[in-house]
């Protein structure tokens, strides 16, 4: 088979985005009742933009403190926003959604800038499914009692919420937009890389006129997030994250009562039977675990490839992945960004050097990385097995763990074979098998002859150490309301 | 010479099989006047997992089992209950019920396995939901067994609360591993030797008789349960299993109610609770 060496041969011109429309402050403060106050705890973090290593910008640290008079602000906020008429709530809700399409490329940049994801990502996905996420939930606040028979659903009251940075404005959009549309009001934590988007979130929210208290954003790190799972007036809170740090959230509320949804970490099988359409599953594979950089809890990180049409598959995919192109996250020929932190592209650069020492075929493409910044060039890892610790551990990064199988039944032993459970990925014609495999992998989001797509009313969430409850869909609206 | 009545020996019920407890304990249940009714079942941590292992097994096919055949089987229950209805009430009188109450009890136990036998090829359409994506894909999200439960079965009403826990988690697909009541648990084995004789393929219901303070925390822990049912209210062991269940993420459900005789004790939300949601995409552009 004739290679393609695009890479070599060819050079793309530089098509950057512009950076001139958007607005960024030296300095951001908390967002507590409907105002930026500057932190009791009198302290700053820099972001960093994780392609240069460069500071954009100082973000407040939240303290014990500040987090108290979120609540607090959050709690007097309730009293009115869950007896406002259901429809009124909606269309504070439905103007958020409007305000993000209006500023998208704005947000777009911005997640870029300070998260390391490639303009096109953001552009296509993060920020328009953010606003469409805002949209479809703003539109349930006065059907509520339609979506559980015989039931009254009632708010629950203030939530706490935490959300990752590998999608930060997107995150910050699952949690907000069900919980208020529900009647509830959230005291939100970005992560500390990629706080930026919610403080413009934030922003938004105040030019929208949204009553004051509703939402309340509080930037910092862990000790900030351990300020709000552990405040007494909280009832509810939301997690996306590490399960490593979804347990330790379980284990400090034991019996206590405040509702809990997590959505933790994955180790996605996909799965590539022979009758599958080839060309198709390779650019699913592609798409699986190099989407975002890898930075994607329910990642296709764990490859099944039948038997007999491995060879085809691994070169095919060999050849695609050399066209990837590594690079400015602004330019808009980027397929894989910068990796997300320095910490972040340690931990991959560990596990890749586990997967040496423990015997694994490493093949990375040849692709020219930057000189500055975090950078992780495409991984695989083939002949390895299921003991192997980079097929059993989430990486979070750019790295494709290859196995091989001959059965149906021995792909679903191993798939299943695994204590997460939150996505999974099968390719072949044949409609019987999909069903089967859909039916049997243990895992919330089961993607046939497609991988990573994504859908404000498609419900996602995890079975097992991958986490509790749904976010996304009518399935989402329980993670918001109790019954009467 | 009257005749010498037959004392009835009761062990606990494992995959089917009527066992000792391995530990060879026991522990005697009294009537109110402090007669003996029986040496039960001292269930040990061995007992429990022998029991998980046997539930585990099971499970894949219990749940593949199609919805109507496991709607039939649940009616099976029913109706060998329904016909040894003097005996159960018979059992309940002889632990301290009134015969208003035990006759009431046995009876709601029948009528609730049927509840739910009806449920078993319905709840699915109830909870699932086809999703309209913003795409060329076919989406839609459908609830599937959460795998083996758990469960510390209700102290007071110990059949109707037995029934009314264990039916729920088994129409929709799950296996399970009891604690009986721990205050009046002969009537469980009883019930069991109904199960047995109810088409229930064995190992789907499993029950242990003993002491919650010691099973509570193997129940809570055990790696290979995927959710535990605790009936009661008893802060101190809600907060143990609480803690013990998050290694592997046990899905922990609480049933607080003291009664399980009211129109509140049966939904299909009992069903609900060990169950997940699954989301399947599907392109549809060609």
């Amino acid at each position: 088979m004739s290679k393609i060496n695009i890479n070599k041969s060819w050079k793309y011109d530089e098509a950057l985005e512009s950076t001139s429309h958007i607005n960024l402050k030296d300095k951001y403060n908390l967002f507590i009742d409907g105002e930026f106050v500057k932190p009791l705890s009198k302290k700053y973090f820099k972001t960093i933009n994780p392609a240069t290593n460069e500071s954009i910008s100082e973000i407040a640290e939240a303290n014990e403190k500040d987090v108290d008079l979120a609540v607090k602000s959050a709690r007097k906020a309730f009293k009115s926003w869950s007896k406002l008429y259901p429809k009124e709530r909606a269309k504070y809700i439905f103007r958020i959604a409007r305000m993000i399409q209006e500023r998208a490329k704005e947000f777009a940049v911005i997640e870029s800038l300070d998260g390391g994801k490639p303009i096109r990502e953001s552009r296509d996905i993060d920020i328009p499914l953010a606003a469409n996420h805002f949209f479809y939930y703003a539109g349930w606040a006065d059907k509520l009692e339609y979506a559980f028979p015989n039931k009254v659903p009632k708010p629950l009251g203030v939530a706490g919420q935490i959300i990752p940075w590998n999608f930060p404005l997107l995150m910050a959009a699952w949690k907000i937009a069900p919980a208020i549309a529900c009647g509830n009001t959230v005291v939100l934590k970005p992560a500390e890389t990629t706080s930026l988007t919610a403080l413009k979130l934030a922003e938004l929210i105040k030019d929208s006129g949204l009553p004051k208290g509703v939402v309340n954003i509080v930037t910092g790190a862990g000790k900030t997030g351990a300020a709000i799972v552990n405040h007494p007036d909280i009832n509810k809170i939301a997690f996306t994250g590490s399960t490593e740090v979804g347990k330790l959230i379980e284990r400090s509320l034991a019996g206590i009562e405040k509702k809990t949804t997590l959505e933790l970490g994955g180790k996605g099988a996909n799965i590539i039977f022979e009758d599958a359409a080839i060309d198709q599953a390779v650019e699913g594979i592609v798409n699986a675990i190099f989407f975002n950089q890898g930075h994607v809890c329910c990642a296709g990180s764990r490859l099944f490839i039948q038997a007999s049409v491995a060879d085809t598959v691994i070169e095919k995919l060999k050849d695609r992945i050399s066209t990837l192109i590594v690079g400015d996250p602004l330019d808009k020929n980027t397929d894989i960004g910068a990796i997300n932190s320095v910490e972040q592209l340690n931990t991959i650069e560990k596990y890749i050097e586990i997967g040496r020492k423990e015997g694994g075929e490493i093949y990375q493409t040849e692709c020219s990385l930057p000189k500055k910044g975090n950078w992780c060039p495409p991984t695989l890892f083939l002949n390895v097995s299921q003991s192997h610790t980079i097929v059993k551990e989430e990486i979070f990064g750019p790295v494709l763990a290859i196995q091989t199988f001959r059965t149906i039944d021995e792909v679903i032993e191993k798939a299943n074979n695994s204590p997460f459970g939150l996505s999974a990925g099968v390719w072949t014609e044949k409609g019987s098998k999909v069903f089967k495999l859909t039916k049997e992998l243990n895992a919330g989001v089961v993607w046939a002859n497609t991988y990573n797509k994504f859908d404000p009313c498609s419900p996602f969430g995890g079975f097992k150490e991958s986490g509790m409850g749904r976010e996304g869909g009518l399935h989402g609206l329980k993670s918001y309301i109790k019954f009467e | 010479m009257s005749r010498i009545d037959v004392l009835k020996t009761y062990k606990i019920f494992i995959g089917g099989k009527f066992p000792r407890t391995e530990s060879g304990r026991f522990f005697h249940v009294k009537n109110k006047k402090g007669d003996l009714l029986a040496n039960m079942c001292l269930s040990s941590r061995k007992d429990f997992r022998n029991a998980v292992v046997v539930a585990r097994n099971l499970q894949k096919s219990w749940e593949n089992t199609t919805a109507l055949n496991k709607g039939q089987i649940l009616y099976r229950i029913a109706e060998m209950l329904e016909g040894r209805k003097s005996q159960f009430i018979s059992e309940l009188l002889l632990t301290g019920s009134s015969k208003s109450l035990a006759k009431k009890e046995v009876e709601q136990s029948i009528d609730r396995l049927i509840y739910y036998a009806g449920w078993s090829d319905k709840f699915q359409q109830i909870f699932s939901s086809v999703n309209p994506v913003a795409s060329n894909h076919f989406n839609f999200s459908s609830p599937q067994a959460v795998g083996v439960v758990s469960v510390i079965a209700p102290n007071k009403f110990p059949l109707l609360g037995l029934i009314s826990v264990v039916a729920p988690v088994i129409v929709g697909g799950n296996s399970c591993v009891v604690l009986s009541s721990e205050e009046n648990p002969m009537i469980s084995i009883s019930f069991a030797e109904v199960l047995n004789t109810s088409d229930v393929p064995h190992g789907v219901v499993n029950i242990l008789t003993g002491k919650r303070e010691e099973l509570i925390p193997h129940f809570a822990s055990h790696m290979d349960v995927n959710s535990i049912i605790y009936c009661g209210d008893n802060k101190e062991e809600i907060k143990s299993i609480e803690q013990l269940s998050v290694e592997n993420l046990k899905r922990v459900k609480i049933y607080k109610r003291k009664k399980w005789d009211d129109k509140q004790s049966q939904s299909p939300y009992f069903i609900e609770k060990c169950q997940e949601i699954k989301t399947t995409w599907h392109p549809t552009q060609v």
